[in-house]
């Protein structure tokens, strides 16, 4: 009979409960801070779970990348000798892969060195990056102006290039680069293109994608013609030359079902042409699902945190009920003389518990809604409070009250009136 | 004309360990409609036991009670407090008043768990304030008034479900003797309009007011004496 002059009931529960108000107050706090727990918890997971998205959604869940890598004993063997470290993948790898394993649409191969890119007194320092006409279609990019490296580029060596955009403003901060002329070495080139934009969310860009730090885009025979196969760089003091055929190589795969035997295939394939550990397959799938499999861990013990501290709230109020019923005994007494059912008093003192409960679950999702704000503001996470979530905080917090309700409800119910009415 | 109140050989058994206690052993009386009856009796003679029977907060081990013609012997809980939100009125040694309700809400408790409406129960409520002479204190809170008035609150409040019968336990225990005698006229003047009145008390003067006497001893009725014809 919860619906008996529900208004009335309401009221006077309000009425009890502000005639302790500071109690009262104590008790919603513990709730309050169950109910921010849980939105913060909900909030922060979201937001991971949408950089994780963001991040595949960055590096193509179809893709595989596979890169160059120096090998262990390189590292430390090599490095003050003049020698030539020659290593990592090859022409060859890519049109392997590209040939024997059915399910590979596509390979990107690239180079890459570090080198200033000058126009007249302007430099800037970037990675240009020598690759193949359909770069942008499979790491999914868009040219901004002008058009990308096409075929006949690569196969008459054209001195062309493209600029990401910000390369293109620290060269040509006032004029268009378009039809312009860069100095990459001792060699000219001319802006055929420009990026659009790497779109980054708040999670930043993978390291793992080929155009992290790239600046300028060039033919990958230009490149190999021009800038060499040996390539020097600066390192610790001395220099390392080295000579790599292939710096990364994209293997795009139709679909995300096939990328993990894709992945298999292509170990064993590279596996079988190298002595050395000279290369890596990245599989951002694979890394995704490893992310998320943590990410899952993380959501259970935060969400076990949030549950416990809602258990705390809920016990909060059971003990502070089960103090008023007591101290309210007589009153319960005087109640049932009066013709009170059992069922009267458990709505009285329930509808105090959910009041409670009810009042910490509103002012909870209030605060809770701006915690993850502050969190994304000032620790740099990404958050989103879905519609849901308060809903669900509230509800929970609503339960919590009735369940935790119940007992004091009873026992104040199942006093007996005669006994009641001689407490003092 | 038929008896308001019929007990017939009611019995009271306390099991205390192994061994029985009778705190009332075959008490049979009748209560006629409009009379005003006092129960006296020892300490431990088996008083409150029999209140707590005639005002349903209580079962008998044994025996029949009849009220208004009904068994109310061995109903249920629920059925028991219907029976005291409709047919009885308490009035009590220490008033009993809910310290957090006003003068108006108390007398409005047991309309509240009749079902009354609001706007019913709050007219009631004001008019049975006013019968008692505390119009002017409808919205203050039982701390604010002397033992006079929260007993006449008791009254207001024993009255506003219209009671077959009313069971006043000591009303007059708390009180000085003009106050006291202000509430025992009060009860008088309720008698004389019709209703019937059962007082606890060990007090002779109390006792004085009512038409007749049942004098309790070991849990039995032993003495039955009219007073006023
Ligand atoms: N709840 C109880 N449990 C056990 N014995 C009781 C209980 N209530 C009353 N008694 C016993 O019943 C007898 C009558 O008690 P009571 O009705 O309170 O007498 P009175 O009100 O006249 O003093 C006493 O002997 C008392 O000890
Ligand atoms: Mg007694």
């Amino acid at each position: 009979m919860i619906g008996f002059q529900a208004k009335r009931t309401f009221l006077l529960g309000v009425k009890s409960l502000w005639l302790h108000r500071l109690r009262s107050t104590l008790t919603v706090l513990g709730m309050i801070l169950g109910v921010c727990s849980v939105i913060a918890m909900l909030a922060i997971g979201e937001g991971a779970s949408h950089d994780a998205q963001e991040q595949m959604r960055q590096l193509g869940s179809t893709n595989i990348i596979i890169r160059s890598v120096k090998p262990p004993e390189d590292k430390t063997a090599r490095q003050e000798t003049s020698q030539v470290a020659q290593y990592g993948l090859t022409y060859d790898d890519v049109e392997r892969i590209t040939q024997t394993i059915p399910s590979v649409t596509v390979t990107v191969p690239a180079r890459r060195v570090r080198k200033d890119v000058r126009n007249l007194s302007r430099t800037t320092d970037t990675f240009i990056v020598g690759t193949v006409p359909w770069f942008p279609r499979v790491m999914n990019r868009r040219v901004g102006e002008g058009r990308f490296l096409t075929g006949l580029d690569v196969r008459y060596k054209e001195n062309v290039c493209v600029l990401e955009p910000h390369v293109a403003l620290a060269l040509f901060p006032f004029k268009d680069a378009l039809g312009q002329a860069v100095k990459i070495g001792s060699d000219f080139y001319r802006v055929v293109g420009v990026m659009e934009a790497l779109s980054t969310g708040k999670g930043g860009t993978s390291s793992a994608r080929l155009d992290s730090d790239a600046g300028v885009y060039v033919p990958l025979s230009t490149f190999t013609a021009y800038l060499g196969e040996v390539l020097t760089t600066r390192s610790a003091g001395s220099y390392v030359r080295e000579r790599i055929e292939i710096n990364d190589a994209i293997v795009a795969v139709p679909a995300v079902e096939q990328v993990l035997d894709t992945a298999t295939a292509v170990r064993a394939t590279l596996e079988r042409f190298h002595r050395k550990l000279d290369y890596e397959v990245i599989v951002p799938l694979e890394q995704l699902r490893a992310a998320e499999k943590v990410k899952r861990t993380y959501n259970i013990v935060l969400g076990s945190i949030a549950a416990i501290s809602l258990l705390v709230g809920g016990v909060g109020i059971m003990n502070i009920m089960l103090a008023s019923v007591t101290e309210r005994t007589r009153e319960i007494g005087i109640r049932r003389a009066l013709g009170a059912k059992r069922r009267h008093i458990i709505t009285q003192f329930l509808t105090e518990t959910v009041l409670l409960s009810g009042f910490g679950g509103v002012v909870g999702v209030l605060i809770g809604v701006t915690i993850p704000w502050f969190v994304g503001r000032f620790a740099g996470m990404t958050t989103i409070v879905t519609l849901w979530s308060p809903l669900v905080a509230f509800s929970i917090s609503v339960m919590v009250g009735v369940i935790f309700g119940i007992y004091p409800a009873q026992r104040a119910a199942s006093m007996d009136p005669i006994e009641a009415l001689r407490h003092e | 004309m038929a008896a308001i109140v019929r007990l017939n050989d009611i019995w009271k058994t306390y099991r205390m360990g192994d061994t029985d206690v009778h705190a009332l052993r075959g008490v049979s009386i009748e209560i006629q409609e409009g009379e005003y009856v006092a129960i006296m009796g020892a300490s431990g003679s088996g008083k409150s036991t029999m209140l707590n029977i005639l005002g349903c907060l209580d079962r008998p081990t044994q025996g029949e009670y009849f009220l208004g013609g009904q068994n109310v012997a061995h109903l249920s809980d629920d059925e028991l407090s219907f029976i005291r939100s409709s047919k009885i009125g308490f009035i009590f040694q220490s008033y009993n008043l809910i310290q957090q309700l006003t003068v108006v809400e108390n007398i409005e408790i047991p309309l509240y768990y009749q079902g009354w409406s609001e706007r019913d129960s709050l007219k009631r409520a004001t008019e049975l304030a006013q019968l008692v002479g505390l119009s002017h204190r409808l919205d203050h809170r039982p701390n604010e008034l002397s033992g006079g008035q929260q007993q006449r609150v008791a009254i207001a409040r024993a009255l506003s479900n219209d009671p077959l019968i009313m069971l006043a336990d000591e009303p007059t225990g708390n009180l000085d003797s003009a106050t006291g005698q202000e509430i025992l006229r009060m009860l008088d003047r309720l008698q004389t309009e019709g209703k019937t009145i059962i007082v606890v008390t060990h007090d002779e003067n109390v006792a004085k007011h009512s038409q007749r006497i049942i004098r309790l001893a070991d849990g039995m009725a032993v003495d039955e004496r009219r007073m006023r014809p």
